[in-house]
């Protein structure tokens, strides 16, 4: 759609940044109805980038494409090549679920299992294959902490997590993904259905993961895509009509669509 | 604005008016299953003795028991459900995690509701000529658990099946989002959360299980022979635990006495069986509450 994304590609790849993922003329259908037009980004290692864009533009289907959650929805289909450290995973060859511990996801709702605080970290690496208690008892206490929740928990790691408010549930999430130490924290509008408190304290989280991983969050909330993040991407209708630096996109966008979306005039 | 105003008014009326009939068909729903109860409990409580519970019933002279009876009952309830449970688990977690929304799952479907709704006598007759002629299990507790097992399995697969929808999909999200795989995902996250649900469902399917006499007049049999407590092989058709033995349970015991009953004092053994039958079954389902609210209190750490 747009030359933008290639000549930001090209320089990215100039100025040496390491490129965690990228799509390559990725489509995704619903049925008959294609939701994703050819979109082909690349996001920078150690950043947030963030999409951004009306209900229906395809940024919610174009996230949750990255780690191929949409192969579970019936009737979908994704073409186009999606690479990730140079190998395109989707693919037939590839090990979705272990394509997974690489690259993790952060839902809407918050979506805590029916467990103990501490099973909800840990349940995911003991299937893995982790048993040694002092370092999973090690890898609860650190995540916890990075998601700025453990001194709220640390005395209830063995409650349910069911009895956690949204805002900490939804940490709780974040820590329980981080827990699996992806490259990768995919956010799909992750503080939506949170209050401004709680929103505030997941987004401190997000900042201060981006040392260690790189985060794309789909947001539908501007303030918070200018707050956060490094680049932003504007999907309209399927495509992806501008992605540049955070702060071009709000100040000095390109489109005057761009313009009109960010500023309030649709959406 | 007169006429809003009265309108206002009728809409009232009839609020007022439906909440109350409304009120009065619940009441009576109520009224009617406690006359029921305590009329059972009153006929029935009188006659019942630690003797009665635990003595031989007698063919021809009073003062009978139900010991043997009711041991059958419980007997034939673990065996039907050693069968049936995971079968219905199997059935229930694939039509809800795996079936695709295609013709064959609908034929399932509709094949599951058919069979639910088939009258038990006819089950029981299916199962005389299958399990009892055909398979030559003769009359046992073996027939009886294999007819009562087609009567509560659409009962039970459509319970499994049901508990597991109400699990949230965004729970097998986060678990596929984790690296889980799908069989990971719903043996260790989506059923563990539908367990109350699933066991609230079963216990109650156990209390239909151990009230049915009719699917269990041709299967299972009508007389309770002798039977040792103390002979533990299996094989032996004296033994207790024999599931080869032809085994009267109390709910056909009732309906034999009751039918074609030699005994004098048929309508008190009657009246102490279904006393006890009715006890056996509402404890099944404050059982089946006071689980299902445990294990949730136990995910949730919130009492319900």
């Amino acid at each position: 759609m747009i030359t933008d994304t290639e000549t930001y590609i090209r320089d990215l790849n100039k100025e040496g940044n390491e490129i965690a993922i990228s799509t390559d003329d990725l489509h995704v259908w619903y049925g008959s109805h294609e939701a994703i037009h050819g979109v082909s980004l690349a996001f920078e290692r150690f950043k947030i980038s963030a999409l951004i864009g009306a209900s229906g533009s395809g940024k919610s289907t174009y996230l949750r494409s990255l780690n191929r959650m949409n192969d579970n929805i019936y009737g979908t289909k994704v073409l186009g090549k999606i690479y990730y450290r140079g190998l395109n995973i989707n693919s037939d060859k590839i090990d979705v679920y272990e394509m997974r511990k690489h690259i993790g996801m952060v839902f809407q709702q918050p979506n805590p299992f029916a467990k103990s605080i501490y099973d909800n970290i840990t349940f995911a690496l003991k299937q893995h294959g982790e048993r040694n208690k002092e370092k999973l008892d090690e890898i609860v206490e650190k995540t916890l902490k990075q998601a700025a929740l453990w001194d709220q928990v640390k005395d209830k790691l063995h409650t349910s997590a069911l009895a956690l408010s949204g805002g900490q549930a939804q940490r709780l999430c974040i820590a329980r993904a981080i827990a699996m130490q992806p490259d990768i924290l995919l956010m799909d509008e992750p503080a939506s259905a949170l209050d401004p408190v709680s929103t505030q304290a997941v987004e401190d989280t997000m900042v201060q993961l981006k040392d260690k991983y790189t985060i794309i969050i789909v947001t539908h909330n501007m303030q918070q895509a200018a707050r956060i993040s490094d680049y932003t991407a504007f999907f309209h209708q399927g495509d992806v009509y501008e992605y540049d630096r955070t702060k071009n996109i709000f100040l000095h966008p390109h489109i005057k669509l761009t313009d009109d979306y960010v500023s309030g005039h649709f959406g | 604005m007169n006429y809003k105003y009265s309108k206002t008014r009728r809409t009232q009326l009839i609020d007022r008016l439906a909440y109350k009939v409304f009120y009065v068909i619940a009441i009576l729903i109520v009224l009617i299953l406690a006359a029921l109860l305590i009329y059972i409990l009153v006929t029935g409580l009188p006659h019942i003795s630690w003797h009665f519970l635990t003595g031989k019933s007698k063919p021809f002279q009073a003062g009978g028991g139900i010991g043997i009876q009711l041991f059958n009952s419980f007997y034939l309830l673990i065996l039907t459900m050693l069968i049936s449970v995971p079968i219905s688990l199997g059935a229930g977690i694939w039509l809800s995690e795996y079936a695709k929304k295609n013709r064959l799952t609908n034929l399932i479907r509709t094949t599951i509701e058919i069979l639910s709704s088939l009258p038990s006598v006819v089950v029981g007759l299916f199962g005389f000529i299958l399990f009892v002629l055909q398979f030559n299990l003769g009359f046992s507790l073996l027939s009886g658990a294999l007819a009562l097992t087609i009567f509560s399995l659409p009962l039970l697969t459509t319970n499994v099946e049901n508990a597991l929808q109400t699990v949230h999909f965004t729970q097998r999200e986060a678990g596929l989002a984790l690296g889980l795989s799908r069989i990971e995902t719903v043996l260790k996250i989506v059923v563990p959360a539908a367990l109350p649900n699933i066991v609230t469902g079963m216990i109650l399917a156990a209390g239909r299980v151990f009230g049915e006499a009719a699917a269990l007049i041709y299967t299972a049999g009508q007389s309770a022979p002798a039977i040792s407590f103390s002979n533990w092989n299996i094989f032996d058709l004296s033994s207790f635990l024999s599931p080869f033995r032809p085994a009267e349970t109390l709910a056909v015991h009732i309906w034999k006495v009751n039918s074609e009953g030699l005994i004098p004092d048929a309508s008190s053994v009657s009246a102490g069986a279904s006393a006890v039958l009715i006890i056996a079954v509402l404890l099944f389902n404050f059982i089946a509450r006071y689980l299902s609210n445990r294990i949730y209190q136990h995910m949730t750490g919130v009492k319900s």
